[in-house]
């Protein structure tokens, strides 16, 4: 964890560590029981999957009816349980949990199709591969008709700290990098690709014949508002996302997925992730998708304690699971595992107007009467008179808040119960 | 699929750079420290005993109102202790002991307390306090005859009462040597002119108080006074005389900067610490009052809200 240095006249700095720090890559073997997780609501009645149905490596599983929403599978095995898990903000996601059988066996549905790159393909087969966010895989951006996206961007570095997936595929496996963003853009028509380079990384990437451009080595820059605001001179209206005016944001690990799904005939199925272990040190591991965390833990030799937290994704924008058995999803970047000692006290003291989070922040909202509105539930004037919407969630409010106000928690919840109310009124007008 | 431990599950997060308010404010009592010991040299176990007296009271006042209103105990985060010292600072040495208990009782319950604790008070506890006592009690801050019985190796005049009563000619006799090292009448921790310098510059570099408003503070000072110097140099004193005199230095790194009081706005902070310098030298010169920089920064502290409301666009704000 980054202290406040002594001098606090200055802003903090918060850099994005480099990738020599990071030792070589680990192979987790093969668990014998992974989870995938879909964000489809569960519902067991409608759900194509059942118990004990058997399932190959990269077989393409629909859930449900009427739904294109699929999962791939990981291993070769048996479905043992399908169930519902419950995310942040109360969100519902169906649970598919398949138990390993001895001999692997490659499904080929898609050997067959990978002859043809086209859009439908990689909507098709893809968007559950490394890199992809569950929920909106970039994949589909591409086909939405509301969204005429006429820019790619290419995310080369990692946008939260102590991550080094994009930065490791890079440096790991350029040319299926290339091969990635030559299908894309041949799929999708659009030329113009710029690849956002992280320190170090702009003479690897300029061999690949795009655009590149570096992001500054601090803390929120590899934030997608913030690149649309630095390197490409567009402001992002507030409440709106880079696809929403044209510009599509994928990661280099989706595009290195794309690129190796179609020179080997196979869907990508292992996670690049790094390892941050309690005492700080990083490892860079490789595991299947549905990977329970724990099979991590045991190949490091990692025991948990009581009231430690775990933590999947980074220290500024992650969320903390509970369970040890939770699964590597296709866009768990890292896995943190922190000391019950070493998790910073969060706080009901009062704001005292000490202004360090209008300082930090890189949109400049004025957090400071932003969050006496939201402690008090006043949403709606938050959203109208201190720009809630402007938020571009990087956390950095509540890392130097003096009190230890939950103050990033506080600025999420308010727009998850304003997106609620909007969504139930327009269901009640409808 | 039994987990035997569980976790903690919170919210990102999950880093956090460390300040706590309790480390805030005993940096601000260590950089007040210089000040208040050269008091303690100049007028001995007298002052001890008031600062000592201000600080313990304002903690007490602090427990009680907590108790009785039935909230969490927030003495340990130093606060109560950051006002009973500052206030402490201001006071004469012979102030007596119940000017001092009411005093801190003023600052804590009714200037902090009563509108809701830490961050929630409008105007800074301590100048309230201060500016309550000044009004009611006025001779005892009559630093000249309250002071008479001190017997030192340096004229022992008030300046800024030397200045309104006898004129400029008065303070012509101190000079900027003086004034920084204190040898000149006043309160306990505020008139010991390098030691305030090189706490603010503490608190500055620290990250604790806002350069801008002390900064801008001084600069107001500083011209407003200058700009009377010059229209009539024989009825106004110099800048030099309204800078290290009086309450210009405790308030312009001490009591203008108090967080939930003062602005946090770049152009609003500007215009706070001017407002405050020009209405310092205001009171000074023209007004009734010896010193003004109580009131100045009540005033300042009023208007604080609205100047807030000048703040830089956020990104991606549309319309």
């Amino acid at each position: 964890m980054i202290k406040r240095s002594f001098i606090g006249l200055l802003k903090p700095r918060l850099e994005y560590g480099s990738l020599e720090e990071t030792p070589s890559l680990k192979q987790i073997p093969i668990p014998k029981e992974i989870t995938l997780l879909s964000n489809c609501p569960f519902d067991k009645k409608n759900l194509l999957l059942k118990k004990k149905a058997t399932v190959k490596t990269g077989q393409k599983l629909l859930l449900y009816k009427e739904s294109d929403e699929y999962v791939v599978s990981s291993v070769t095995g048996q479905v043992s349980s399908t169930s519902s898990y419950t995310g942040d903000f109360g969100r519902s996601y169906t649970a598919i949990t398949i138990e390993v059988a001895d001999d692997e066996e490659v499904d080929d549905e898609f050997k067959d199709i990978s002859k043809d790159a086209s859009l439908e393909t990689i909507k098709n087969f893809l968007a559950f591969s490394p890199g992809n966010p569950l929920g909106n895989p970039p994949v589909k951006l591409f086909v939405d008709k509301d969204k005429s996206i006429s820019t790619i961007v290419v995310c080369c570095a990692d946008s939260d700290l102590l991550i080094t997936t994009n930065r490791h595929v890079v440096k790991s496996d350029i040319d299926a990098v290339k091969e990635g963003i030559s299908i894309l853009k041949a799929a999708t028509g659009v030329n113009d690709v710029v690849m956002i380079a992280s320190h170090g990384q702009m003479h690897e990437l300029s061999a690949i014949g795009e655009k590149v451009s570096q992001v500054n080595d601090t803390y929120p820059s590899a934030l997608p508002h913030l690149i649309m605001k630095d390197i490409l001179s567009k402001v992002v209206p507030a409440g709106k996302n880079p696809e929403d005016i044209g510009v599509g944001f994928i990661s280099a690990e989706a595009v290195a997925s794309i690129g190796k799904a179609f020179s080997n005939g196979q869907i990508p199925l292992t996670k690049i992730l790094t390892l941050v272990k309690k005492d700080g040190s990083k490892s860079l591991v490789s595991a299947r998708i549905g990977t329970p965390a724990n099979d991590i833990f045991n190949a490091f030799n990692i025991t948990l304690n009581e009231d430690d937290r775990i933590i999947f994704g980074g220290p500024m924008t992650g969320s903390s699971v509970y369970s040890e058995n939770h699964p590597v999803q296709p866009d768990t970047d890292a896995i943190i595992i922190q000391d019950r000692d070493d998790i910073p006290v969060i706080s009901d003291y009062p704001c005292t107007n000490c202004g360090d989070c209008l300082r930090v922040c890189p949109v400049n909202i004025q957090v400071g009467m932003l969050v006496r509105l939201l402690e008090g539930g006043h949403y709606e004037e938050a959203a109208d008179q201190y720009d809630l919407y402007s938020c571009i969630e990087c956390g950095l409010c509540s890392y130097v808040c003096v009190s230890g106000m939950p103050i990033f928690q506080y600025i999420r919840s308010a727009k998850y119960e304003l997106g609620r109310a909007n969504t139930a009124e327009a269901t009640n007008n409808g | 699929m039994v987990d035997n431990n569980k976790f903690i599950v919170s919210h990102a997060t999950f880093w956090h750079d460390g300040s706590r308010i309790s480390t805030r404010n005993y940096n601000i009592a260590l950089a007040a420290l210089p000040a208040i010991l050269l008091g303690i040299i100049c007028y001995g176990m007298s002052a001890v005993g008031v600062v000592s007296l201000s600080i313990s009271s304002a903690i007490i006042w602090e427990f009680i109102f907590c108790r009785i209103t039935k909230r969490s105990l927030t003495i340990g985060d130093g606060n109560a202790a950051v006002i009973g010292m500052l206030f402490g600072m201001l006071l004469p040495a012979t102030a007596p002991w119940w000017l001092v208990i009411l005093g801190t009782f003023v600052a804590v319950v009714i200037g902090k307390q009563i509108y809701g604790g830490i961050g929630a008070y409008p105007f800074n506890p301590v100048v309230v306090a201060m500016a309550i006592v000044m009004i009611s009690w006025k001779d005892i801050f009559d630093f000249n005859e309250a002071l008479m019985n001190y017997d030192f190796d340096f004229a022992m005049v008030y300046p800024l009462a030397a200045l309104k009563h006898f004129g400029v000619s008065a303070v012509d006799s101190f000079s900027l040597g003086d004034l920084l090292m204190g040898k000149q009448s006043g309160g306990i921790g505020s008139t010991f002119g390098v030691g305030l310098i090189a706490g603010g510059i503490y608190l500055i570099i620290r990250g604790i108080i806002r350069w801008e408003i002390a900064l801008s503070f001084l600069a107001g000072v500083f011209i407003t006074a200058l700009i009377f110097n010059m229209s009539d140099s024989g009825r106004y004193a110099g800048p030099v005389v309204h800078l290290f005199a009086g309450y210009t230095l405790i308030g312009a790194f001490f009591l203008a900067t108090e967080d939930s009081s003062s602005p946090v706005n770049f152009i609003p902070i500007l215009i706070y610490g001017a407002g405050t310098g020009l209405l310092t030298v205001l009171i000074r010169n023209i007004g009734v009052y010896v010193d003004g920089v109580i009131f100045a920064i009540l005033i300042m502290n009023l208007v604080n809200p609205l100047l807030d409301k000048i703040k830089p666009k956020a990104i991606g704000k549309v319309a």
